[in-house]
Order: structure tokens, then sequence, then C-alpha cells
């Protein structure tokens, strides 16, 4: 019988879970550990106009996920406007839309974004460059003069732009640049002229995030690409290269960042904070995207994330008890019982789940042993000591409460088809095998529910089974190689010690 | 206090993860597991076979049969009732001898008619089966214990356990059960256990609690003198259970009856490893040896290949007289 199959199905088990949690830590920057903080940014952008009575459309440009920074959510706030979200080739927009409207107006959108600090440039396709570019008579010569100046002291695009901006700047401004900047705006004109000289540009708007600043307004940023498809930022006012750390890239297609029909004085202006918090919570934050290698819990709703949290747990617990009983050879009363045990625990804290599980135990054990005189049914019995248990735990919880112990009262997460369970199976132990074996088989499943508990109330394994999904692969994986040992068990080593003494 | 994997491997010892896969996974069926699980079926199917077991002597199904219990064993001057689907020996009841209907277990305890029922009762709901499913009572005749044995034991039966592994009879040992056992042949209620030699049927070592003895611990009477009569009537008949069920690896547990010689008790398709403890030597070389042999050897072959290579002598200090015969048996077997 070849166990090739077998090792097969547990290497690729075993790779495809690391694969699929590293894909998930470098693709989605979800970090190993819970305790990481990571930076957020929440800006609000403000849209202010006066709407004259007639249908109104407001269109506006969004950011989207770029190099250093993540969208996490987005949020709107417009009364009376419809809202939708577009996304062609101008990029992201919101369109805000509405019939009829007079007065001021005002239009809210906010972002929180994640600051990621690996993140790449994108691959943009460069804008094609204008056919023809038409000069009036004074301004032609100028800028070919301007252009020809600059052209001599670079050797590519990005060395030619940044002669160029220089030419505009501070004591350098020559008198052709002078005459251009009374007919041009500035960030315009060098666009213009980079075009003119075959350069492919564009100009884009950015905002420079600083914490706690309102009233911000867009800055706009020269976008050169060079002839190998790569781009660089410069500043049109320093001739700056490169993107500052905080800038926000809030449109970068060279589109209107905002258009209003129907409404006179419009301006956009944005307020920001920022804020420090758990990796974990942020990674709660990120939008799903509906990909399959996203697959992930954070896309169902709140509640039922919760639910999972627990659930994704259980394997921990599993392994726990899979160790225990193949590797040290513990015995537990029911297999999985002590998991569901670590399960309340983690709701009770260990402690008080401890003190009150004994409590129900030995008071069931007690009113059991009564039972078992009334010479009833299994089904009937086990059904009373249900009832017994709940009474117990209701009584526990009331005294505990009186007493002013309110730990007592987390008690009622025992599950209690499992106590009753236990307390029968520890009863017909004690009647059988005596209190010895009881207590080697109730202490073997109390210590293997407290290590289960350990294991999983761990903070960084519920952070690493709830956002790592490839996990369960591992543990899988793992639970499949420990059915396959054949080896001595740890208390074997003990138990059979007397056989090699001869 | 602990020992080595390495040493444990040396000696050929198996541990239960070994055993779990290797032995039981590998050569007991599933689907054969109901034929030893449910004693009933082992009695019905051994009957078949021309295997002895104890006489049946009816069985309770249904609660409102629990009411005739007694019509059943009128009387009958002792009785077993049993779960079908019991494990580990749990929910036997033996009741030795009946006096004015009280009845009397061979600890001298007394009962009632109702506790009778009341136990009848509790098997029927699944108190004593696996996983708590509703079961059956047997009721079984007294085993007539062959008083051979009557001073190594202390109130219950003494029975054999033999290892049939693909038919072949690999290991064996008695338990004697003591006061500390209540009267139950399970060694780790306390029960001693003997290893038994393969080839002869006398005692090779004796533990109890997993430690050496060389006596009974109640009636403190020295084990090396214990030899089994009809052991190789009992080997085949052990051998033969593999035919019977189809089981690879098979625990079978045999009682001595003073008319009726060795009977078949039960079936178990997942025997423990105290065996090797009571033997002073691990089931490995021997399973190991088994598995290079070719299928289709006849009950026969089998026992006279186990006895030709599993012989060992005792490490007991034995009374002269039972030595020389002994080595006589030895002779005679070889």
């Amino acid at each position: 019988m070849s166990r090739l199959p077998f090792y097969l199905l547990t290497g690729i088990l075993l790779v495809a879970g690391i694969a699929l949690s590293i894909h998930r830590h470098i693709q989605f920057e979800v970090p190993w550990t819970p305790g990481e903080q990571r930076q957020v940014w929440e800006i609000e952008a403000q849209v202010n106009f006066s709407a004259q009575g007639d249908p109104v459309l407001v269109d506006m440009a969004l950011p989207s996920h770029q190099q250093g920074y993540r969208i996490l959510t987005e949020n709107t706030a417009s009364s009376g406007y419809g809202l939708s979200f577009l996304e062609d080739q101008r990029g992201r927009r919101a369109q805000w839309s509405t019939r009829e409207a007079a007065g001021a107006q005002q239009l809210y959108y906010s972002a929180q974004l994640l600051v990621v600090p690996d993140g790449r440039p994108r691959e943009i396709q460069p804008p094609p460059l204008p056919d023809n570019i038409h000069w009036e008579s004074p301004f032609a010569s100028a800028a070919n003069q301007v252009i020809e100046h600059a052209h001599q002291r670079s050797a590519d695009p990005f060395t030619f732009t940044r002669e160029l901006v220089r030419d505009f700047t501070g004591d350098r401004q020559g008198e052709n640049a002078r005459l251009l900047l009374t007919q041009f705006d500035r960030t315009p004109l060098l666009v213009r002229l980079l075009n003119e000289a075959g350069v492919h540009a564009r100009e884009v708007s950015g905002l420079l995030l600083e914490d706690g600043r309102r009233r911000q307004n867009l800055t706009s940023w020269l976008q050169v690409f060079g002839e190998d498809g790569k781009w660089v930022l410069f500043n049109p006012r320093t001739g700056e290269q490169g993107r500052p750390d905080n800038l926000l890239l809030w449109e970068d297609r060279g589109q209107a960042v905002l258009e209003v029909q129907g409404g006179i004085n419009s301006n956009i202006s944005f307020s920001m904070i920022q804020h420090n918090q758990p990796a974990a919570a942020a990674v709660r934050n990120q939008l799903a995207d509906n990909t399959l290698l996203n697959f992930s819990i954070h896309s169902l709703p709140l509640e039922e994330q919760a639910l999972f949290q627990t659930i994704l747990l259980i394997p921990i617990g599993a392994l726990v008890v899979v160790f225990l009983r193949v590797l040290v050879g513990i015995k537990t009363s029911g297999t999985f019982m002590p998991v569901l045990i670590a399960l309340a625990f983690i709701q009770t804290t260990l402690l008080t789940g401890l003190v009150g599980f004994l409590l129900v135990v030995a008071v069931g054990l007690v009113i059991r042993s009564y039972l078992s005189h009334l010479n009833l049914l299994l089904v009937a019995r086990v059904s009373a000591v249900i009832i017994t248990v709940i009474g117990i735990i209701s009584v526990f919880s009331v005294l505990s409460y009186r007493f002013g112990l309110n730990a007592g009262l987390t008690i009622t997460f025992f599950p209690m088809i499992i106590l009753s369970w236990t307390i029968e199976r520890m009863s017909i132990l004690w009647e059988e095998e005596g209190p010895k074996e009881v207590l080697i088989q109730g202490g073997g499943s109390l210590l293997t529910a407290v290590l289960a508990y350990l294991a999983m109330n761990n903070p960084w394994v519920r952070h690493i089974t709830f956002n790592f999904l490839g996990v369960q692969m591992i543990l899988m994986s793992l639970i499949l190689l420990l059915g396959n040992y054949t080896g001595y068990r740890l208390l074997e080593l003990r138990r059979f010690k007397p056989v090699t003494e001869d | 206090m602990w020992t080595t994997p390495g040493k444990l491997r040396a000696k050929g010892i198996i541990g239960m993860n070994r055993r779990n896969i290797r032995y039981i996974g590998r050569y007991n069926d599933r689907h054969l597991y109901p034929l030893v699980d449910d004693k009933l079926k082992t009695k019905l199917l051994a009957h078949e076979y021309g295997i002895t077991t104890p006489a049946l002597i009816g069985t309770v199904a249904t609660q409102f049969g629990v009411k005739h219990i007694t019509d059943m064993i009128a009387g009958l001057s002792g009785f077993v009732i049993k779960p079908a689907k019991g494990s580990g020996g749990k929910g036997i009841l033996v009741i030795e001898r009946v006096e004015d209907n009280v009845y009397i277990k061979p600890s001298g305890a007394r009962l009632e008619r109702v506790d009778l029922e009341r136990h009848v009762s509790n098997i029927l709901s699944g108190l004593y089966s696996l996983g708590g499913t509703p079961d059956v009572a047997v009721v079984e005749a007294l085993i007539n214990f062959d008083e051979t044995f009557a001073e190594y034991t202390y109130e219950g039966v003494p029975d054999i356990r033999v290892i049939v592994f693909k038919g072949y009879p690999v290991m064996a040992m008695m338990r004697l059960s003591t006061a500390a056992s209540d009267g139950k042949a399970n060694l780790h209620q306390g029960a001693v256990g003997v290893g038994v030699d393969i080839a002869s049927g006398t005692a090779l070592r004796g533990v109890q609690f997993d430690r050496p003895r060389t006596d009974h611990p109640d009636t403190r009477h020295e084990l090396a003198s214990l030899r089994i009569p009809g052991w190789e009537t009992l080997l085949t008949l052990a051998a033969s259970c593999y035919e019977m069920t189809g089981l690879g690896y098979l625990g079978t547990d045999m009682v001595l009856d003073r008319e009726h010689g060795p009977m078949l008790l039960e079936l178990n398709a997942r025997p423990g490893l105290a065996i090797q403890m009571a033997n002073g030597e691990g089931l490995r070389p021997r399973l190991d040896l088994i598995e290079r042999q070719a299928e289709g050897a006849d009950v026969a072959a089998r026992v006279a290949f186990a006895q030709q290579h599993f012989a060992r002598s005792g490490e007991l200090q034995p009374t002269p007289l039972p030595q020389s015969e002994r080595l006589a048996a030895d002779v005679q077997d070889t």
C-alpha cells in the first residue's frame, strides 16, 4: 500500500496553506502579529457651490489605491442627491445629481486611507501627445527659446523637465518665461511646453497630508513619462523631482477634479486627521475585492465575522487534542469535550471557568449518584441530569450575584448538554473503575481543556487563524501527519519501562 | 521512571499508535467489527463454525421483557448476564448461587430481584454499550471453571487471551482476577497477567499493575507452576476464529470449562497491549515474521508454525517437579 498519495496530499495542503498566507501578507499587508500599529488617514472633501434652481450634476474625481496608500472605506453625505460611483478611462469619479436645487449646496465625501510603507508605483499608460499645439505670435518664439534653452542642458525627459521648471523659477526666471506666464497658468503652461518638446506629461492633482489640517486645497503636480513608460512627479513650483511621502494623488488622469453643471462658485476643500490603529482593525476595514484569492472572512457581515472568529479557533483546539492523545497519550473523557470546555473558558476566563466547572461537575456527581438509585432509563436519567445542571448553574449565578461576584455569572456559558454527559460518564466511570480513573480521565480532560484554552486564547493565534485562512490548511496537514504517526506515545515510555528492565 | 524509544524498539514493543494504524487499521475491516462487538452475533457465528461457547440461556431485548428475567433464570443455580455490545468487561453480572430468590455474586454481595431487573434495564438502555446505543442483554450459563486454577484466582474466572494475527496465534496470557480487580479479569483494574508460552502453555512471567509478580497477590500461590491443560486445542480454537470473523488482528478470550474444555468467551477487534508486559517481550518480531508468511495455511499448520517459532522458556523460578514435566512437554511438542 503506497503512502505516496498521502504525503502528496499533505505536502500540497502545507504548501498551499503557506503560499496563501504569504500571499495575504504581501498582497493585502496583513501583518503577522496583532500588536502592529498602522497609520490611518481620515480625509474629508467638502464640495461647495451655489445652485441656480436647475438640475445639478456634480462630477468629482476620487482617489484610488496607489503607492503608499490603500483606501479602506469611503462614505458620502449628500441629502437630496442621487449618487453613483463610476470607473472609466477618466479614473474613479463620484457623480451627484438632483433634479432641482437652489442656494448654497454642500456635498461631503470622506475616505479612510491606510498608510502602506512599501507599495510599488503603478504602471500607467502615458497620455498621448496633443496633435497640434497652437501658440499666438509673440509666445511662439518665446516658447521655442525656452525649450531650446532647456533642451541643450538636458539628456532625457526628466532632466529636461527639471531644467524647464528651473527656467520658470526664482532667479533663473528669464524674460521669455515671464512673458509666457502673463498669458498662461504655470502648470498648464509647463505641460504645454513639455508636450511641444515631445515629452509625454500631464497635470495631476494631489493632496499634501498634514495631521489636523482643515480647508486645504489640492496642489497641482507634473507627471512626466520617460521613454520606457516610467513616470516621475515634479513640483511645478520648485522643479523638485519625486513624490513627497505625504502626497496623496487625488486625480491622476489629467482630468478636472470637480465639474459642476447647474451651479456656480464651486470649490472643493479638504480636512484631514491622522490616527494609529491596531493592524487587525485596519485589516478589517479593507474593502473586499471580489476575487477568489481574497477569499476572506472579512467580506462577511460583522456578526458572522465574530462567529467565525470562534469557529476558526476550533481546529487549534483539535490540534492540541490530537497532539496530547497521539504524542503524549493523555486520556480524556470524550474525545473533543475538552475543546468545548476550552471554548467556554474563553467566555468565562480561566480561573472562574475552572472553579465553575469543578463546582458544577462535583455537585452534579452527588445528585447523579442519588439518581442512580432511582433505577431510571438512561435517556430519562441524562435528561434529569441536564435539568439538574441548569438548576445548579442558576443557583450559582444567583448566589454569586448576591455576593457581588459578577464573574460567577459567566458560568452560563458552559455547554449544559456537554456538562451533563460529562457528569454521566464520570459517574459511570466512578462506579465501574473507581475514583482513581475518574481523577485520571477528568484530570486529563481538564488539562487538555486548559492547554487548548491557552492555545486558543493566545492573541497571536487568534490573529493568525482569523486573518489567514491558509493556516487552516497548514493545521489540516499537521493533523493528517500526526494521524500517520506509528511511534511511541510519551506516557508509553513510562508504561512499558518494566519490560526493558530485565 | 522513563525509558527511551530505542530500548522499547529493541524489545520489539509496539505502542498504541502503531497498533491502531499498522495492524488494526490495516488488517481489521470495519464492516466486520459488529461480528465481535456484538457478543450475541459472535456466539451465533461461533456455533455455526463449531467453536464452543458458554451455553446461551436467553436474551432480553425489550424493557417489557425485563419483568420476565426471573422466569428465564428460574431453577438455575448460577448464570451470567452481560450486555451484547459491552466493552472492557463493563456490565457483566455474575451470579454464582441463588438462595431463596436472593442472588449471590462471587464476592458474596447479595442482590434482590429488582437489582437484577435494574441491571438488565440499564443494559437495554445502552449504559454499557459502545456509544450508548440501545443494547440487548444476554443470559449465559455459568462457567464451571477448571479446579486446577482455583489456587491462581480470586473470585472470578481466569481467562486466557490469545492474540491471533492473520490466523496465527502469536502471543498468549492468562488473566487472573484479584481482590484489587474486584473479580474482573481486566489488567488495568488490577488483575494479574501471566505470560504463557505459545509452545507449551506454561507460565513465563507474571505482572500486576505493569510490575513483575511471582505469586498471586491474594492466594499467595506461586505462578511458575501454572500450566494450561488442553493447550493445543485451545490454540486451534483461537486460530480458527480468523476464518470465522475474517479479522486479521484479533484478541480471543478463552476460558477452560470443567466439562467442555476450552471455550470461546468473546472476541476483541482492538486487543490491548498489556500482553507484551505479561510476556516480557514485544509483539513486533512475531508480527513481522507472520507478515512474511504466505497466505492460505490451514489452522493446524498455523498452530504448528506458531508453536515451533514462538517457544520460550519461563523466567519464573519453578519448583523442581513441574520443571521436569514441562521439559517433557516441550520435547513432545516439538
